[in-house]
């Protein structure tokens, strides 16, 4: 008894919107649009929507904002403060709520502009007292932190870094709605410029405009709908602090929890995994989520993705969309992740599409590594 | 008992020249950031104590500028005492700055504020 209502609740629509450049539109606009085409992809109405989850860029109210533009009068409405793994947190609320019957059909939508929005924004976060006097570069600094202490321990290498990065890049390539597509090498990526060591410029992510939305409803009811559901099998999170300095151990993430316990509700092991969507901020991100969630063992992240092991045509398909690095991060990734799970699930995925995707990880991250969330789905 | 203020008083004590640190009573723990209670157990026995301001370079970033602004360390500092914290470690270069380096506090001056920094032991 886990606790989760697995395989009871389905994403049944699933949408992306302007990624790369969205000029002319406000985030809420994008927000919005992702909304609607998620809607007609699962083949629900505007009105069908119950359960409202954002979370938008510069609002805090941003869930009752979206709730007021799209017309409804959700009995669920949140935005919460868990970063980019907001979205996952969602989809395992959702989950809850749907199975409860306390609503019909949860819409979870995103977007924000910053490659094309010229608007000064006050940002949502304080600087701690105790981090701001050195000026960490935020978030950089503290994801550099966290791959100069794997690198010491572990003798994870910076070339090891950079193949995440190019496998990144080498599934972008298949992606038509991948924002960055020129070939990237190894070379490329050691030569870039250094903005943090260990991390280079191209061991970053990307920061532009883009939106996504996604539509869950329950198991019974995702049947009848347009395209093929994908089920909810596991949903578990873990936060473990907010500011890098307060973090436990910088090479072990909060996914060893939020991973088990999703696994343990979905009854599989990573073994049984077609598709790892690791949500990819910086280069050090993926390898250690393949460690913390059990596709290899710990400090054996660099090791896992070298020789083009993460890349098309590799041993595990990782980022199959371009991920954070190649395709779109618009500030909060969560959810373009999850959208392509959904996609390669369904069949979907174009030029990148793995054959035979059964059963696919989401896992977000938010925050300086501080909150993790894992989705395991299926079809 | 005082209503404690661990910001306030943290850099009262910066200002009068003590690195102070809080300890829970009852575990003996000590603890940074300082706080109104000691994190896990919600134990509101904290007293400050002098740090021994020796510590290890846990982590340690080189953040670039554009130049001719230098490049500048960022670090994690475990102390002595247990916990950790963010810091800079000066007098060397930063590319020279080692994890599993000996470090020592001090307290300087930024912007007419008092800061901890550490220089090598």
């Amino acid at each position: 008894m886990t606790g989760f209502p697995t395989g009871r609740t389905a994403i049944v629509g699933a949408a992306t919107f302007g990624i790369g450049r969205c000029p002319g539109l406000e985030p809420i606009d994008m927000a919005a649009r992702a909304s609607l085409l998620a809607l007609q992809d699962a083949g629900l109405r505007l009105s069908d929507v119950d359960a409202l989850y954002t979370s938008a860029p510069h609002e805090a109210l941003g869930g009752l904002q979206l709730a007021e533009y799209l017309g409804l009068q959700p009995k669920i409405t949140d935005c919460n403060r868990t970063g980019g793994s907001a979205f996952e947190i969602y989809v395992a609320q959702a989950a809850l709520y749907l199975d409860a019957g306390l609503c019909d059909v949860a819409l979870i939508a995103y977007g924000n502009n910053p490659s094309s929005s010229t608007a000064k924004h006050a940002g949502m976060t304080r600087p701690s007292p105790y981090e701001a006097p050195y000026k960490p570069l935020a978030p950089l600094s503290s994801y550099a932190l966290a791959t100069a202490r794997h690198m010491h321990q572990y003798g994870t290498t910076r070339r090891q870094l950079a193949e995440v990065a190019v496998a990144a890049r080498a599934w972008a390539a298949l992606n038509p709605e991948a924002a960055m597509r020129d070939p990237l090498s190894i070379d490329d990526v050691l030569a870039a410029r250094m903005v943090s060591d260990p991390l280079s410029v191209r061991d970053c992510c990307l920061f532009n405009d883009g939106a996504a939305a996604a539509v869950m409803t329950r198991a019974d009811r995702a049947r009848d709908l347009r395209k093929p559901p994908v089920h909810v099998l596991g949903a578990a999170a873990a936060a473990t602090h907010r500011e890098i300095s307060s973090m436990p151990d910088l090479t072990r993430t909060g996914a060893a929890q939020s991973g088990a316990a999703a696994f343990a509700q979905a009854g599989v092991t990573p073994a049984d995994i077609d598709l790892a969507m690791l949500y990819d901020a910086f280069t050090i991100t993926p390898i250690l989520f393949l460690e913390d969630l059990g596709f290899c063992a710990k400090g054996e992240g660099g090791a896992f993705v070298q020789d083009g092991a993460i890349a098309p045509g590799g041993r595990l398909a990782v980022n199959t969309n371009g991920g954070g690095l190649s395709c779109v991060h618009p500030g909060m990734y969560g959810l373009f992740l999850l959208v392509e799970a959904v996609r390669q699930l369904r069949g979907e995925a174009g030029a990148r599409q793995r054959p035979g995707v059964e059963l696919a990880v989401a896992h977000g991250n938010g925050g300086v590594l501080s909150s993790q969330a894992t989705l395991v789905l299926g079809r | 008992m005082t209503e404690p203020h661990p910001l306030a008083e943290y850099t009262a004590h910066l200002r009068r020249g003590q690195f102070m640190i809080q300890r829970s009573a009852s575990t003996g723990e000590h603890v940074f950031y300082p706080r109104i209670a000691a994190p896990g157990t919600g134990e509101a026995d904290l007293e400050w104590v002098p740090a021994s301001g020796l510590g290890t370079v846990y982590s340690t970033t080189t953040v670039r500028q554009k130049p001719p602004a230098p490049s500048y360390n960022v670090a994690l500092i475990d102390l002595a005492e247990g916990c950790r914290m963010m810091s800079r470690v000066e007098g060397v270069p930063p590319e020279d700055i080692r994890i599993g380096m000996a470090v020592r506090a001090r307290i300087t001056d930024q912007d007419g504020e008092p800061l901890i920094v550490f220089h090598p032991a």
